[in-house]
């Protein structure tokens, strides 16, 4: 049986899905009876879901225009070719 | 004269055209959290010129979007070469062992949640988190965007950086051991620890 520690240590991966099988199950067996790695496995879930919330997508306006821009002057090339 | 078999058409031109001006808003915001404020109108310049001359390569039209987020990464990478920036050091070996789980539980910053953990979570906005990610090294800053923000596999990001994939596994540990204490210290310097913080 593994220790809390230790499977503390590979709760993010385990959620990646990059551990072992045999990891795997050492975790999952350790999630089992451990209610505080529970916690914070469910911890990890909302600190991987805090990352991955969709990123404000908002242009400036300047921005916006001299990018568009560049896409102006990629097709003038394109139309020189 | 007919057009040269190799030569883009208008409607090659057109659908280039479509795929990145409806990216641009992503492009930019990935672009910032990888490379921050000043530098990503850059990137993303230097990303539609790169995709320009690469698109007659794109098989797959449904794939553009994933296409053109890998060019952008690529050009991040190069420019960070040209600075030949060594990766940053940091204290890692406290960060190594923090657990935010266990700090909140033992600070309680706020004594009266039922959910101390995910009331803490909830302070923080797209900004702060940006904020936060903005402060961590590019060693670790880019697994951790590619792989939870973009949400690319492990072992895409590996080769995607061309890093064994072992490396990439502790660059990502490392990395979120340490946005883990971060998120702590700017809580703190935020005022986000307050009770009376909690909406």
């Amino acid at each position: 049986m593994i220790t809390c520690a230790e499977a503390v240590r590979q709760l993010w991966a385990y959620l990646d899905g990059v551990v072992d099988e045999p990891d795997r199950e050492k975790v999952e067996e350790h999630l089992a009876f451990c209610r505080r790695c529970c916690g914070e496995l469910e911890f990890a879930e909302e600190l991987r879901a805090l990352l991955a919330r969709p990123v404000a997508e908002e242009l400036p306006a300047d921005v916006h225009a001299r990018l568009t821009a560049t896409l102006d002057d990629v097709e003038a090339r394109w139309a020189e070719t | 004269m007919c057009a040269r078999a190799d030569q883009p058409t208008s409607g090659t031109r057109d659908r280039f055209r479509s795929l990145a001006e409806g990216e641009l808003p992503r492009l930019y915001a990935l672009a910032r959290y990888l490379i921050g404020e000043n530098e990503a109108e850059d990137v993303v310049q230097d990303c539609l010129l790169r995709a320009y001359r690469g698109y007659a390569g794109l098989e797959d039209e449904s794939s553009g979007p994933a296409w053109l987020s890998r060019i952008l990464v690529n050009c991040f990478r190069d420019r960070l070469r040209a600075r030949a920036r060594q990766p940053d050091l940091v204290e890692l070996d406290d960060a190594d062992e923090f657990s935010l789980y266990r700090k909140i539980a033992d600070e309680d910053p706020f004594p009266y949640s039922d959910s101390v953990h995910l009331d803490f979570l909830a302070q923080f906005g797209r900004e702060d988190v940006r904020a936060v990610l903005a402060g961590l090294p590019e060693h670790y800053r880019l697994p951790l965007v590619l792989v939870y923000m973009v949400g690319y596999h492990v072992k895409e990001v590996a080769f995607m950086l061309d890093v064994p994939f072992g490396t990439m596994l502790a660059r990502l540990h490392r990395g979120r051991k340490l946005f883990e204490r971060r998120l702590w210290d700017y809580a703190e310097t935020h005022g986000l620890l307050r009770e009376e913080a909690r909406a």
